[in-house]
Formats: C-alpha cells, sequence, structure tokens
C-alpha cells in the first residue's frame, strides 16, 4: 500500500479514537456539564438518609447544583451527617434553607432537595443546614398504613 | 602485503562445546579470502567476530588495525558502516522493496538528497543487473536475484570490507556463476576486500586468493587455490575430493558394531 | 528428584526471561527519543498495529454492547429500573468491558502480529543484517512498533467503548423500547468522567504498553526457527492474555475500592 494512503488511514485512525474519547467524557461522562469542581462544602444533619449514598446529586428547583460528598455519623446524638459539595456558582443560598431526601420516581435513587429560605445571610463553606427532612422509607410508610387501616376497622 | 583482517590466538565456547582453540588467520587488504570447513565448524561465527556481534573469550580481532573485541557500541556501529556483509539467506527487510532495500543503508546514514540517492541505488543495482527488478518485493525475487540485492545492499556504502556468508548454498549453477563473477568485480573494480565463508569447495577456490581450512576449532591449512589443489595433507585432501570417509569419520562415534548388535541387555 | 529438577529449571528459566524483559524494556524506553524524531516509522506501524486491528473491536465491541443492553434489560426489568439501562451500560464498560476486552483482542490480533513479524524478521537475520549495516534493530524496528501499540491500544479502547454503547442504545432504545432520553440521562448522572472514564482510560494505557511490550519481546527473543516463532506467538497471546486479567483485578482493586 502507498506511504500517503497509510497515513491518511492512520489519521482517520487518531482522529475516530479521540472523538470517541471525546463522546466519552463528554457525552457518556459529563464532564462540561453538572461535573462540579469549584465547591464549598456544608453539612446537613438527618435521622435517616434511608438509601443516600455518596456522589448522589443536590438539586435546586430539580437543577443539579452539587453533589453528597460524604456521609458519616455523628456520635454524640447518632444521628446521619451528609456533606453536600455545591457549586460556587450558587453561593447565594440563604441560611435558612432546608435539605430533604427526596427520591427520583417511586423505586429510583435518592438525592438531596433544598429549598432556599428568606434569611439575609447566606450559607459558605463549613455552614450547617438546620432545617431537614429524611428520606421516606417506604416499608415504615406501608406499616403505618397498614397499622392505621386496622385501627379504623376496629 | 598491507593485512586488513587479523584474528590471533581466537578461543571460543558455545556452552559446552569449543568452536575455536587458537584460531590464527590473516587476509590481506583488497584480496579475497575464502574461509572453507565442515559444516557446523563455526565459519559464520568467525564473521560474527568481524563485525563483533558476538565477542570470542579470548584472543585479538583487529579489522585495519582497530581490535573489534575492545570497541564500545558507538565506535563498533562506527566501523560497521565500513563493512557490507551478504547473509546466507540474503536477509532483505521483507517490507521493503529492492530499491528501498538498497537504500536502506544510505538513508540511514547519510543525508543525502533522494536524487542522489537514486543515482546510487541505480549505479549498485546496475552492477548486480537488476536495474529493471528495483520495484520487486523480496517475496518476489528467486534465490539468486535475492542475494544479488543482498550484495547490492552490503556495498551501498563502498565499504572496505565485504563478507559473504554462504553465497553459494542453494543456487542454480548460473546463479552461482553470477555470484563468482561478481565476487571477483568487487574486487577487482571496487578494490574492497573480500572475505568468503563457504564449504563449497570448486567456488571457493576459483575466486579465492587466498584459502582457509578450518576444521577442530583452527586452521588446518592455508594457502593459495593452486597449493591447496596440490596438497597431499589428508584433512586437505579429504574436503576437497569430497571423500565420505578418512580423517573426518563416516560414523558418528559408536561402540563397536559387532558388540552392538549382540548387547543382550539392551534388547 | 526429577519433579524437583524440572522445577528449579522452570524458575531459573523465568527468572532469566524476566531479566531480559526487563533490560529489553529499558533498551526500548532509551530508544523513544529516536521514534519521536522519525515519528513516521512509527505512523506506518500505527497502521499495522491499530487500524488493521480496527474491524474486530469495532464489531465485538458493537456486539458486546448489544448483548449488555438485552441482558441488562432482561435483569433490570424485573425491579421496573429499566430506565437505568444507560448506566449499566455504560459502567461496564468505561470501567471493565471496554480496556479489558479491546486488550484481549489486542493480543490476538495485533500482539500475535508483531511477535510473528519480529520473530520471522529474526529467523531470516533481517535484525542481524541491521545490526551489520550499523542500524540497532531495537530503535529501527522494535521501538517504533512499541511506541505504535501503546499508542493505538488506548484509542482502540475509547472506540470499543463508545460504539458499544451505541450497541446498547440501538438494542434497549431501538427493540426494547427504552426511552430514549432516559437512557442518556441516566448514564450522564451516574457516569464520572474521572472515577469511571479516565480510569478506564488507564487502564486502556497499561494494558496497551504490557501487551505491546510481552508481544514485542517474545518476537525479539523467539528461538530463530519457524517452530520457535510459532511458539513464541502462542506464548504472546497467553502471557499478555494472564497479564491483562491479573492487572486488571490489581487496577480494579486500586481504583474502586
Amino acid at each position: 500500500m502507498k506511504r500517503s494512503v497509510i497515513e491518511l488511514w492512520v489519521g482517520l485512525f487518531v482522529v475516530a479514537g479521540l472523538v470517541a474519547l471525546g463522546v466519552l467524557a463528554f457525552k457518556v461522562g459529563n464532564l462540561s456539564g453538572t461535573d462540579i469542581r469549584d465547591t464549598y462544602a456544608v453539612t446537613a444533619h438527618f435521622d435517616n438518609i434511608g438509601g443516600l449514598s455518596a456522589k448522589a446529586p443536590v438539586t435546586l428547583a430539580g437543577v443539579r447544583i452539587g453533589r453528597v460528598s460524604g456521609i458519616k455519623i455523628d456520635s454524640d446524638n447518632y444521628r446521619a451527617v451528609v456533606e453536600l459539595s455545591i457549586d460556587r456558582k450558587y453561593d447565594n443560598l440563604p441560611l435558612d434553607t432546608s435539605a430533604s431526601i427526596l427520591t427520583q420516581g417511586l423505586l429510583g435513587a435518592q438525592y438531596v432537595g433544598v429549598e432556599p429560605g428568606a434569611d439575609e445571610e447566606y450559607l459558605k463553606n463549613g455552614s450547617q443546614i438546620e432545617i431537614t427532612q429524611s428520606a421516606i422509607v417506604l416499608e415504615q410508610m406501608l406499616g403505618q398504613f397498614l397499622f392505621g387501616q386496622a385501627q379504623g376497622d376496629k | 602485503m598491507e593485512t586488513l583482517i587479523e584474528l590471533s590466538d581466537v578461543r571460543f565456547a558455545y556452552g559446552q562445546r569449543r568452536i575455536f582453540d587458537n584460531l590464527n588467520l590473516s587476509v590481506p587488504r583488497g584480496k579475497v579470502g575464502v574461509i572453507v570447513g565442515p559444516s557446523g565448524c563455526g565459519k559464520s561465527t568467525l564473521l560474527n567476530f568481524i563485525g563483533g556481534r558476538i565477542m570470542p573469550d579470548a584472543g585479538k580481532v583487529e579489522v585495519d588495525g582497530i581490535d573489534v573485541t575492545k570497541l564500545n557500541r558507538q565506535q563498533l556501529y562506527k566501523l560497521r558502516k565500513s563493512m557490507g556483509m551478504m547473509f546466507q539467506n540474503s536477509a532483505l527487510l521483507t517490507d521493503l522493496n529492492v530499491f528501498d532495500n538498497v537504500a536502506f543503508p544510505v538513508r540511514e546514514h547519510t543525508e543525502l538528497d533522494e536524487r542522489l540517492i537514486r543515482h546510487l541505488v541505480l549505479l549498485k543495482l546496475q552492477m548486480v543487473g537488476l536495474r529493471g527488478a528495483r520495484d520487486l518485493r523480496p517475496a518476489e525475487l528467486s534465490g539468486g536475484m535475492a542475494r544479488r540485492v543482498a550484495l547490492a545492499r552490503a556495498i551501498a556504502l563502498d565499504p572496505m570490507l565485504v563478507m559473504y556468508d554462504e553465497p553459494f548454498t542453494g543456487l542454480d549453477p548460473i546463479s552461482k556463476g553470477v555470484i563468482v563473477k561478481l565476487i571477483h568485480e568487487i574486487g577487482d573494480a571496487l578494490e574492497m576486500t573480500s572475505l568468503v565463508v563457504t564449504h563449497d569447495v570448486s567456488e571457493g577456490l576459483s575466486i579465492a586468493d587466498r584459502v582457509f581450512l578450518l576444521g577442530d576449532g583452527k586452521v588446518i591449512a592455508q594457502g593459495t587455490p593452486q597449493e591447496m589443489q596440490e596438497t597431499d595433507v589428508p584433512e586437505v585432501r579429504q574436503f576437497i575430493d569430497g571423500a565420505p570417509d578418512g580423517p573426518v569419520g563416516y560414523h558418528y562415534p559408536a561402540p563397536d558394531y559387532l558388540a552392538d548388535l549382540s548387547d543382550q541387555e539392551n534388547l | 528428584m526429577n519433579a524437583l529438577q524440572s522445577l528449579g529449571g522452570w524458575t531459573l528459566d523465568s527468572v532469566q526471561r524476566w531479566g531480559r524483559a526487563a533490560v529489553f524494556l529499558g533498551q526500548i524506553l532509551l530508544n523513544i527519543p529516536s521514534v519521536i524524531v522519525r515519528f513516521r516509522l512509527a505512523v506506518v506501524q500505527v497502521f499495522s498495529v491499530g487500524v488493521l486491528t480496527l474491524i474486530i473491536i469495532l464489531v465485538s465491541g458493537l456486539f458486546v454492547g448489544m448483548v449488555l443492553g438485552l441482558q441488562g434489560y432482561n435483569t433490570l426489568v424485573d425491579f421496573g429500573a429499566e430506565s437505568s439501562l444507560g448506566l449499566v451500560v455504560a459502567l461496564s464498560l468505561t470501567r471493565e468491558l471496554g480496556p479489558v476486552l479491546t486488550a484481549l483482542l489486542f493480543a490476538g490480533r495485533a500482539g500475535s502480529a508483531l511477535t510473528a513479524e519480529i520473530g520471522l524478521m529474526k529467523a531470516t537475520e533481517q535484525l542481524a543484517a541491521m545490526e551489520m549495516m550499523a542500524v540497532d534493530p531495537v530503535s529501527r524496528v522494535i521501538a517504533p512498533r512499541f511506541v505504535a501499540g501503546f499508542l493505538s491500544m488506548p484509542l482502540l479502547a475509547a472506540l470499543f467503548t463508545a460504539i458499544g454503547i451505541w450497541g446498547g442504545h440501538l438494542v434497549g432504545v431501538g427493540v426494547l423500547g427504552v426511552d430514549s432520553g432516559q437512557y442518556w440521562t441516566a448514564m450522564q448522572n451516574g457516569v464520572d468522567v474521572y472515577d469511571d472514564v479516565l480510569n478506564g482510560v488507564i487502564k486502556s494505557v497499561v494494558f496497551g504498553f504490557v501487551v505491546t511490550w510481552i508481544a514485542v519481546f517474545e518476537g525479539h527473543d523467539a528461538t530463530p526457527t519457524s517452530e520457535g516463532v510459532s511458539r513464541a506467538t502462542t506464548r504472546t497471546v497467553v502471557n499478555a492474555s494472564l497479564a491483562v486479567l491479573g492487572l486488571d483485578f490489581v487496577l480494579t482493586s486500586l481504583m474502586f475500592d
């Protein structure tokens, strides 16, 4: 085969490979979109986080603004401490913002939704979100519901 | 006469097998030296000493006054640029065509522009009669043609020494004749020194200025072709006449035949 | 006694092989600068190592992706989670199947070809001829092939993964009726560029390095006969495959602990 043909093929191959890498980074891994690097961290305490796991999204009005960067237990009061890394772009969340653990659909993955309050001051790195709502654990709800039904029947 | 190649007291063993023991050999500049000897006596190893690809266990290997065994890698590579070698199976680079094969050493070692390289390559190809075959691939060449290309490549950089490893093996008589003619021409016209390793006695003697017969790890006889023809040393006679039995035994060493046959224990 | 002796012989043999392979790698790495200076040599090799492997990589990737789509769907649909199909397909491919299967195919197609080619060059004295022409075969023959293999492998793995994800989409969305938007969204929410994609690329780079190293070493170390070359080719495929699987375990436990 002629040298120029070989070089053309190699060029095509390299371009195709790089495009594939680009597709993996941007379209599959979503490098440009919601992957957030420059963040500040706030904590929120929950009674029960259900199935929340690290890297779960944090959303405001349905828009992703950060992710769960750590989950641990506060050994004083046995509550879950969830660390949220929030994009620096959203540094104007009021201090009395509330956080709740929600579920995508009925059985989907869990995420943290934040609801802005009305305080004049804003959350900053190291702040704690005071108002939280724990995950709704389906089994508990179901149990309560059946219990209530049984009582109502009496 | 000035000496180009001088091997003195060379000793070499391959594992347990002793190949050379105090081998001495010298080839004058501008002449054709022919080394003959039975298969497996280490003739090709000798060429590898001179090219510095294998180092002897002891002794000196001098080429143009330089001891090859003492050179470092860079000096060795520099020396090799002034040597050409034609391998037994031609060793043409299979992914290049004839032209590029001959041009290979020139392109690797010089900065000549393509026009000059073309002139040079066509000159060498013309000399071996294969200018018309420049676009063929090595796979498309016959054995004799491949060797001529290999020869053109070996002399591409006009070396002072050309080595031939079994140049006649496996060739038809015409091709053999062509190679004989070429070795002569390269010696006469280009004034290069040739060192030929072969077991083809008649062709070997026909081109030689000086013949060395190797056996038992050393040179057992040397001289002009005529001296060799006329000698009555039995080892030389057996080799030159191609006698099946003689100083080199027909039988591989074995216990007595009758005793072996009547050996009851191994039945 | 005999068994002990052969074990000892085998051990000595392997240690020597490792030593030779390490020295050989050192020589190759020392010659990388000369390849960069004459990059054309490597480009030609990218053709035979990369481009000629392309077809088998693309076809395999497509089918692996389609199978993942089918199997993933059948499993996920029992939990009503078929919307996560894109995530399952993409994670399997970026983290594991992409780099590993590409490396195995690469060893079988390109690695064996490299070994056979270099082994034959040795058997036909082409390497010896180069040495006699004062051309270092490591710099002229081995190093360009090594660079080509090392560069081609991540590109091939990326192509395998990308076309596999598309194959999963083809089956999951086209045939089984998963929503296309959900396929991509689940993927984009769950796949991390650094943890998943980049780690997969790192794996493929490591595999490319090791497979190419084994291939060129076996070729250069082959006994210069046709039998020796064929055995070296087999060794390349076996050793490279084992190395890929072993390294994959090590890398995975380092990356995703």
